[in-house]
């Protein structure tokens, strides 16, 4: 295949990517619903009175911290747990009772569970053969995918003999070759190094596109979730926080709760001054003679306690103040600087003790940054740069 | 550097030396014995070597060994080869059975809660604590005509009084015996096997379209089989040579070569043709052996 081909492909699935969006057309029907599903483990509520629909095509994320609930509601839908309460369906059919070998999921697993008797090849063809598929055609579906997953050479080789990666790609395709109606994946990249994983984030992505599947994903990695999915769902406690697209999950958190768990962010306990439409003015705690407007519409009423939300991207750190009146700033002094290379994170301590994290790329490749410790600095951020949370 | 392979040597010394002393050496003596002539003496076999009568002495006695006893035992004319194919018959017989019954039993206790199998596990262990012979005795009074079992047939109505069953000093009551004795040389080899399976590949297998009892063949039953055969071989070698269950519980048609090895030298007082028998049963037996030690090196080599 040639570049341009492969460039052609990227474009043409960007193009695809950007325009899905069957969860704002109220005529779409979901492929997978759960309607007030409850799971109990004895006295542990794991999953609580949830509803939430996903749609066919879409690659959808289930991101929280252990034991959030995330792969209880993945395990309902492959079959592993019945819920206690609530209604599962899967292109219309109620799934509950329905036992794990009869239904059109497939999962892949945390550990992968291959069988390790089998050959690469045997291990891809098991699902098939339950079917009862000709064995012309199983042999052509194998082949299919080890071709999907580059893994034509080995398909002799048992899982021992494979690295970690390569195991991860024969569990791939073991759980694509039946072409289940979702594909599910159990925190697939866990075991994987940093490179590889992001690499194999992108083929995740091609794959999801170029066979047109339903996947859901399950993962604790913040990261993971916003490169891979077009929606995500954000869990804590058995309960759905946040459903979105990632960059609305990150740039208008809906909690504190969301806002701290997906990426960096500094929360600012405030007081509500103001409210116009599309602008709130703001008594932060941290230095309160200070007034921060942060440019969004709010349902809190002045004199509420509120908190506001800065991703440390979003803030400068300068020594001079700025120029422009309009950008809410605060002074402080440098606590710590962590050197990532890329970024320098400043840890700046405002004048009430609270510390605040600025991040600032590093354009230049002077080791001598003009910024030092306990500097006196100033550190702004404009109207739109911060989310008022009122929960 | 000569100080640590010196401390190597000597670790490794130590089980070859033990093997040495406590097995090549007494076999040896047993293997010369077998090509000796029974006597009426002290010895009660000829030649003897006295190295102090010197070399040509020794020499005579060397020439005088012969595998005579051997065309003895394996002449059809006599009942050791009978023996040998009936032990291995029961052995084989019993093997099943254990299988057939320990497995259900490992299989139950790998997938019992955690905290609950060091209990189970020590439940199987715990008929060690008591003498083999004494367990082996009691079965007498369980198998008896007038023993447990038939009084319980008995008062439950089952069977008349006048014809109780018959199962003591018969081949069913050996299969009995060893069946129970050899159980957890059985089960502790299949748990092993069987615990550390990983349940998920049972999901997994559930997941692609499997149903239970398909995924126990395709998964389960492939994935125990080194257990399998490492039970098989540990109940099916001691059974082979088994003495004390056929004599106590078994018949006097019931005929196993531990028997006739016994009798051969306790009643006939042949040192020399007993030897011949416990030396061709060793053999019988390395084949085995051999066969399980080839699969523990593949089993090694897969990992």
């Amino acid at each position: 295949m040639s570049t341009g081909v492969a460039e052609k492909t990227q474009k043409t699935i960007g193009g695809i990517r950007r325009k899905f969006a069957p969860w704002n057309d109220p005529q779409a029907v979901p492929l997978i619903s759960y309607k007030n599903v409850t799971k109990r483990f004895g006295e542990f509520v794991a999953v609580d009175n949830l509803s939430l629909d996903i749609y066919e095509r879409e690659f959808f994320a289930l991101l929280g911290p252990s034991g959030c609930g995330k792969t209880t509601l993945m395990r309902m839908l492959a079959g592993f747990e019945d819920p206690t309460e609530g209604q599962i369906t899967l292109a219309g059919q109620d799934l509950v009772g329905t036992p794990p070998y009869k239904r059109q999921t497939n999962m892949m697993f945390q550990s992968y569970a291959l069988f390790p008797h089998m050959t690469v090849w045997d291990n891809i063809a098991f699902g098939l053969k339950q079917d009862r598929m000709e064995k012309g055609a199983i042999d052509a579906r194998v082949e299919e995918m080890l071709k999907l997953v580059k893994l034509e050479k080995f398909a002799k080789r048992k899982p021992h003999q494979l690295s970690g990666g390569q195991r991860q790609r024969v569990a791939l395709a073991r759980s694509l070759a039946k072409r289940p109606k979702v594909l599910l994946l159990d925190e697939p990249l866990g075991a994987l190094d940093k490179k590889l994983r992001e690499e194999t984030q992108f083929e995740l992505m091609d794959i999801q596109m170029e066979l047109g599947m339903t996947f859901l994903i399950v993962t604790h990695d913040q990261e993971e979730a916003m490169t891979v999915a077009d929606r995500i769902a954000v869990m804590n406690q058995g309960r759905l926080v946040q459903v979105d697209q990632p960059a609305v999950i990150y740039e208008h958190p809906n909690s504190r709760y969301v806002a701290d768990f997906v990426g960096d962010v500094n929360i600012l306990d405030a007081t509500v001054e103001t409210v116009e439409p599309g602008m709130v003015t703001l008594r932060p705690v941290a230095a309160p003679e200070r007034r921060f407007r942060i440019a969004q519409d709010c349902a809190a009423k002045p004199g509420d306690s509120v908190a506001i939300a800065l991703r440390p991207e979003k803030m400068r750190v300068e020594l001079d103040p700025p120029a422009d009146t309009n950008v809410n700033c605060v002074q402080g002094e440098i606590w710590d600087i962590g050197y990532l290379g890329d970024l320098s994170i400043y840890h700046v301590e405002l004048p009430g003790g609270v510390r605040v994290k600025a991040a600032k790329p590093n354009l230049t490749r002077m080791v001598e940054r003009p910024i030092t410790w306990d500097d006196k600095v100033y550190v702004y951020f404009s109207p739109d740069a911060g989310v008022v949370l009122t929960s | 550097m000569a100080s640590k392979a010196t401390g190597r040597w000597l670790v490794l010394a130590v089980p070859y030396l033990w093997l040495l002393a406590l097995f090549l050496v007494p076999f040896l003596i047993v293997f010369k014995i077998s090509l000796s002539q029974d006597a009426i003496a002290q010895p009660p076999y000829f030649p003897t070597f006295d190295l102090a009568e010197g070399w040509a002495a020794f020499k005579e006695a060397f020439a005088e060994l012969s595998f005579e006893n051997y065309g003895y035992v394996l002449s059809w004319d006599n009942e050791f080869i009978e023996a040998y194919g009936s032990s291995l018959w029961i052995a084989g017989i019993s093997t099943l059975l254990l299988l057939l019954v320990g497995y259900p039993i490992a299989y139950g206790m790998a997938r019992a809660p955690k905290s609950l199998r060091p209990t189970l596990l020590m439940l199987v262990i715990l008929p060690f604590w008591t003498s083999f012979l004494i367990r082996v005795y009691a079965w007498i009074g369980i198998l008896s005509p007038e023993g447990l079992l038939n009084q319980l047939l008995f008062a439950l109505g089952i069977i008349n009084r006048d014809a109780p069953l018959q199962i003591l000093n018969t081949d069913t009551a050996v299969y009995i015996g060893i069946v129970y004795s050899y159980l957890p040389f059985m089960i502790l080899p299949l748990y092993a096997a069987l615990e550390k399976m990983d349940e998920t590949l049972l999901e997994a297998a559930a997941d692609l379209g499997c149903p239970p009892f398909a995924a126990f063949w395709k998964i389960t039953w492939p994935l125990s089989l080194p257990g399998v055969f490492a039970g098989c071989l540990l109940c099916f070698i001691p059974a082979v040579g088994e003495f004390v269950i056929p004599d106590l519980l078994g018949g006097s048609d019931t005929l196993m070569i531990g028997k006739v090895l016994w009798t051969e030298f306790s009643v006939n007082r042949s040192w020399t043709v007993s030897s011949a028998v416990a030396v061709l049963l060793l053999l019988v037996l390395v084949i085995p052996i051999v066969f399980y030690q080839n699969l523990q090196a593949r089993e090694v080599e897969r990992r």
